[in-house]
């Protein structure tokens, strides 16, 4: 195993004046780290371990990964909606032979491991020199809507290449996502706040937005981060209006202008910036001049060590921040020969921008033409009175698939039936103007919410 | 309440509207292919008919059967509303 020359997550609390993660249930000065432990005596028995994190709650992940980078040959992190039925698959996978969970944990036979070490939302002291000094690999689960997610092998310099690259610490500032740090999205905020010197708002299983809002303004959160689709719920709460945060920020979803224009209007002051990144390719690139899409410029060419081509409009990326390889996979299943990713994501050139349409496996065939429902979503959501959208396929008998809308208002005050007529018909007139006609919905049904996945994502159904 | 007739026949006038089509005036012998509707302009017809009548006839069908004349296409709604 090779000895890490670069520093553990610990070297950087160690390097931070007192910093505290905050959940709506407990708050922890995670600065104590460097004279403590989360782990009761655990530590020393996950040395050079392959280590599976299955907390239930966020703050108690956070902890234990300071703790364990550096530590453990290999730290699985456990999203909290993995499916119970894959554990089997992934404990094999990634040579898994020690877990670290909550004391009070209930007893699950799929993580009956050689090592248990139980974990704990608070710090005891400790002589927290960890045992072992090893360059630790941090495995991601995918989001894959079928089958075992796969494991995403990363390193800490990989994680946190773009964070060192672009924010100097900032010891004033408190982080609050609206993410979990369990998912690559919510870990480059935890990555964040940690290096920066920064504190951190954490949210909690089934916490409703409003009260997770109350709790980022009771922080004082001055850096807030979420998708798309988790900031469009959150600007439906009139709790919204206690945040303030300096700097908001979008990635995970596709940022359209409705959103960024939405938030510009309640966040006047703030730097309000939307990233690109994925699990694999790692972060490519933040965009923050307040308009949706990227400037052609950023494709071709090395630019912040990361490099992108278009290929068949699908965006490919290489770059330090990518992942090695998957967890017992070849780097090929992975990146191209020369090291660049597929991300899947198809991007259109407009003028001198490129601007995301919609994924590669979402295109809705209608009667031989293509339809990305994100493109749909995008006009529809320049409507005054649209909150969100989510557009689908229904089954036809003469086009195979024609689109249709489900659209959620910003007001309910919109209900009565004649409005809705005129509201609909308002929309469907504005996506005839920016849409060719098989693009446009056959049908707008108004909905009161729309689900959003754990992952933060707008929940699509597959197939 | 609308028969289902009058209903279609606004929803075809609405659909040509909405694309852009100049529709044949609607007599029962109207051959569809005819009637200034492509086939997008009937599948989103066929939807409209569905949210407002509450059938689609065609999906549920078992034979792949689309009518040739708008009275035949009238009468499956019927049929199929009944």
């Amino acid at each position: 195993m090779a000895r890490a020359e670069a520093p553990s997550l610990l070297d950087y609390v160690a390097s931070a004046p007192a910093r505290f993660f905050w959940q709506h249930d407990a708050s922890v000065r995670f600065t104590d780290l460097v004279h403590g432990t989360s782990l009761g005596g655990g530590l020393k028995d996950l040395a050079g371990r392959s280590v599976l994190l299955a907390t239930a709650s966020q703050l108690t992940a956070a902890l234990a990964l300071i703790e364990l980078d550096g530590c453990a040959r290999r730290i699985t992190i456990l999203p909290p909606d993995a499916e119970p039925g894959h554990l089997g698959a992934l404990i094999e996978t990634a040579e898994i032979d020690a877990v670290v969970v909550e004391r009070d944990a209930e007893p699950r036979a799929a993580l009956e491991l050689p090592v248990r070490v139980a974990c704990a939302p608070s710090i005891v002291p400790a002589n927290a020199a960890s045992p072992t000094r090893l360059r630790t690999e941090w495995v991601l689960l995918t989001s894959g809507t079928t089958g075992v997610p796969k494991m995403v092998v990363h390193s800490l310099a990989g994680l946190t290449a773009a964070i060192r690259s672009q924010s100097p610490a900032d010891g004033a500032a408190v982080w609050g996502t609206f993410y979990d740090i369990r998912r690559y999205g919510g870990l480059q905020i935890f990555l964040r706040a940690v290096l920066g010197g920064a504190s951190l708002v954490l949210a909690s299983a089934g916490e409703p937005v409003a009260e997770h809002l109350a709790r980022l303004a009771h922080r004082g959160v001055t850096h807030l981060s979420g998708t798309p689709s988790h900031w469009r719920r959150a600007l439906m709460s009139p709790t919204i209006r206690a945040v303030a945060p300096r700097y908001v920020r979008l990635s995970g979803e596709i940022a359209d202008q409705a959103i960024l224009d939405s938030l510009r209007a309640m966040f006047p002051e703030a730097s309000i910036g939307h990233a690109y990144a994925s699990t694999e390719a790692g972060v490519a690139f933040d965009v923050n001049d307040g308009l949706a899409g990227f400037p052609a410029a950023f494709v071709g060419g090395v630019r912040d060590g990361v490099d992108m081509k278009i290929v068949d409009d699908s965006l490919n990326i290489r770059s330090p921040r990518t992942a090695s390889r998957y967890v017992g996979g070849r780097r090929s299943a992975l990146a191209d020969d020369a090291g660049f990713v597929d991300t899947g994501d198809m991007v259109e050139l407009r003028g001198d921008r490129y601007y995301f349409v919609g994924r590669k496996g979402g295109i809705i065939n209608i009667g031989g033409l293509k339809v990305h429902p994100e493109e749909v979503e995008a006009v529809i959501n320049r409507h005054p009175q649209v909150r969100m959208s989510l557009v689908r396929p229904r089954q036809s008998p003469i086009t195979g698939a024609i689109v249709v809308a489900d659209v959620v208002l910003k007001s309910e005050e919109e209900s009565a039936p004649a409005r809705q007529r005129e509201l609909k018909d308002d929309i469907l007139k504005l996506c005839r103007e920016m849409l060719p006609r098989h693009k446009v919905p056959a049908a707008i049904s108004f909905v009161p919410t729309l689900a959003v996945a754990a992952t933060g994502k707008l929940a699509r159904r597959q197939g | 309440m609308m028969s289902v007739k009058l209903t279609i026949m606004q929803q075809m006038e609405q659909v040509a509207q909405e694309h852009g089509k100049i529709l044949a005036p609607l007599k029962d012998d109207l051959v569809l292919a005819n009637s200034g509707l492509d086939s997008l302009g009937f599948a989103v017809l066929v939807a409209r008919l569905e949210d407002t009548l509450g059938v689609d006839p065609f999906t549920a069908a078992e034979d792949a059967f689309f009518p040739v004349t708008l009275g035949d296409f009238v009468k499956v709604y019927e049929n199929g509303a009944r």
